[in-house]
């Protein structure tokens, strides 16, 4: 139960000069829900998306199932994937949630949710559409099935996009602020179907602003600041008891 | 009188047709390649394109045809003997018109292109890559469909504006719909008349042209709201 899905060492991530990961490293177990926490600027979000390498890491390694991704020094000096078709394979178990959908707007919703197994897992279209009507279902909005996504409300939009990640059947699932384009009022939909996700023992590695998410649903939180994990542990110690002088303050700030 | 002539004209229409036809295929592949070498990583591709847009957008179409058949023409020639052929290359009009006229739209569709390209959410793309698809992939599912509907606006421009190049051809000795056009009013001395033929010929091409262009676009359209004011 408490095997190690993904295992993330020492990432370092420079803009030219400008270093904004200085050593981040990180471990989910299977059926961990990992919040990552920190002010914007903080390097969470590229943390997150130097997993999946679509930001290459200047320094690092990232381990799936305990298969090391084999990295190579690119031109610019940064890191990028030996062999892209095993880059392609663990993608494909690291599906990731986009703050703001990026769904595919020349398919509906139930083909922006086939196309990724069909095409990347090489799934027959019946089978995938199987799959799709299930999450579709799953995260209520199987009466959108053949609406576009511009069509489709905010939080509508995320929550298909949730079922495209889910349709992978992904061993890790990576939310990047999928709750900040949201208006308010739909906010609270989409953090519902994550907390079931998370009910149901899926991994989960969440960037957020939602501090109720962290607390509550959370087993582990992560605190960024300037680019090294100022803190980190059980939400409940570190949210309701942060050590750090800078965790402090941001959680001051974050309740206002 | 126009009846003597008239299937004469209409058969130069075939040719013009097909000289614009293949011009555009032409163009088409090199619009594809341009866009994706002005935005790709390389500074030599981008560097290499933008040279290409810019003497081609920037340098007349007569001028061009002129210099690619007589100055292709010598350049060949000159160069026949020294490649071992014995006897003096002549190029084919046709095949000259074809490649001036899709070499300059290439240029014309590189940029139109590249906004197109532009214009969809770069996010789409990086969701594709994120889910494991290829480059490629991402291409021909994600960003060839929505390209078209970007596109078509001003593909469309360019394709008017290609149909009617074509008459330049005409300068260079292919007997087009406009070279025809051209003998017909010397012959009977009727300017007005042929040439007001040819009008209604290039008219009628184009206004087919951009019939079909709408059910197109309304194709490629899927999944659009349409804006309402």
């Amino acid at each position: 139960m408490t095997a190690t899905k993904l295992l993330v060492e020492n990432l370092h991530k420079c803009y030219a000069s400008n270093e904004v990961l200085k050593g981040v490293s990180l471990e989910a177990k299977a059926g961990d829900v990992i919040s990552v926490i920190g002010s914007s600027g903080s390097g969470k979000s590229t943390m997150l998306r130097c997993i999946n390498l679509l930001e290459q890491p200047n320094q690092g390694s990232i381990a799936l199932n305990g298969e090391a991704l084999e990295l190579i020094p690119d031109r610019d000096g940064s890191l990028k994937a030996r062999d892209p078709k095993q880059l392609q394979r663990m993608r494909a178990k690291l599906s990731m949630v986009f703050q703001h959908f990026n769904l595919w707007a020349h398919m509906t919703a139930l083909e922006n949710i086939i196309e990724a197994p069909i095409h990347v897992l090489g799934l027959s279209r019946s089978e995938a559409i199987v799959r799709a009507e299930r999450y579709l279902e799953r995260v209520g909005v199987s009466h959108r099935a053949a609406m576009y996504p511009a069509h489709l409300s905010g939080g509508e939009q995320q929550r298909v996009a949730i079922a495209r990640a889910l349709a992978m059947e992904p061993e890790v699932m990576l939310f990047d602020e999928p709750t900040s384009a949201l208006d308010p009022e739909l906010v609270g939909e989409v953090l519902k179907v994550m907390r079931d996700l998370a009910q149901e023992g899926r991994t989960m590695i969440v960037v957020t602003h939602e501090m109720g998410f962290a607390r509550e649903v959370s087993n582990r939180v992560i605190f960024l600041h300037q680019g090294v994990i100022e803190e980190s542990g059980d939400p409940r110690t570190v949210l309701v008891n942060p050590q750090s002088e800078r965790l402090r303050q941001f959680l001051s700030g974050s309740l206002k | 009188m126009l009846y003597d002539f008239l299937p004469n004209i209409l058969s130069g229409m075939v040719i013009t047709l097909s000289v614009g036809i293949a011009s555009l295929l032409m163009a088409l592949l090199l619009g594809l390649a341009g866009a994706a070498a002005k935005l790709s990583k390389s500074r030599w591709l981008v560097g290499i394109a933008t040279l290409y847009t810019t003497v081609i957008r920037g340098v007349p179409d007569l001028v061009l045809m002129l210099l690619i058949f007589y100055g292709g023409q010598t350049l060949l020639n000159d160069l026949a003997p020294r490649l071992g052929f014995a006897d003096a290359i002549n190029i084919n009009p046709f095949v000259a018109g074809v490649m001036t006229i899709g070499f300059i739209f290439g240029a014309y569709l590189t940029e139109t292109f590249r906004g197109a390209i532009m214009a969809i959410p770069a996010g789409q793309r990086e969701a594709g890559i994120a889910y494991g698809m290829s480059i490629v992939q991402v291409f021909v599912r994600i960003t060839l469909p929505q390209l078209v509907r970007f596109a078509l606006p001003g593909f469309q421009n360019n394709w008017l504006v290609l149909v009617k190049s074509t008459a330049l051809v005409s300068v260079i000795g292919l007997d087009d719909m406009m070279f025809r056009a051209g003998l017909a009013a010397g012959a009977t001395r009727e300017p007005f008349i042929f040439y007001t033929a040819a009008a209604i010929l290039y008219l009628a091409i184009t206004t087919v042209s951009i019939l079909l262009l709408q059910m197109v676009g309304k194709r490629y359209s899927i999944g659009v709201k349409a804006a309402q004011l």
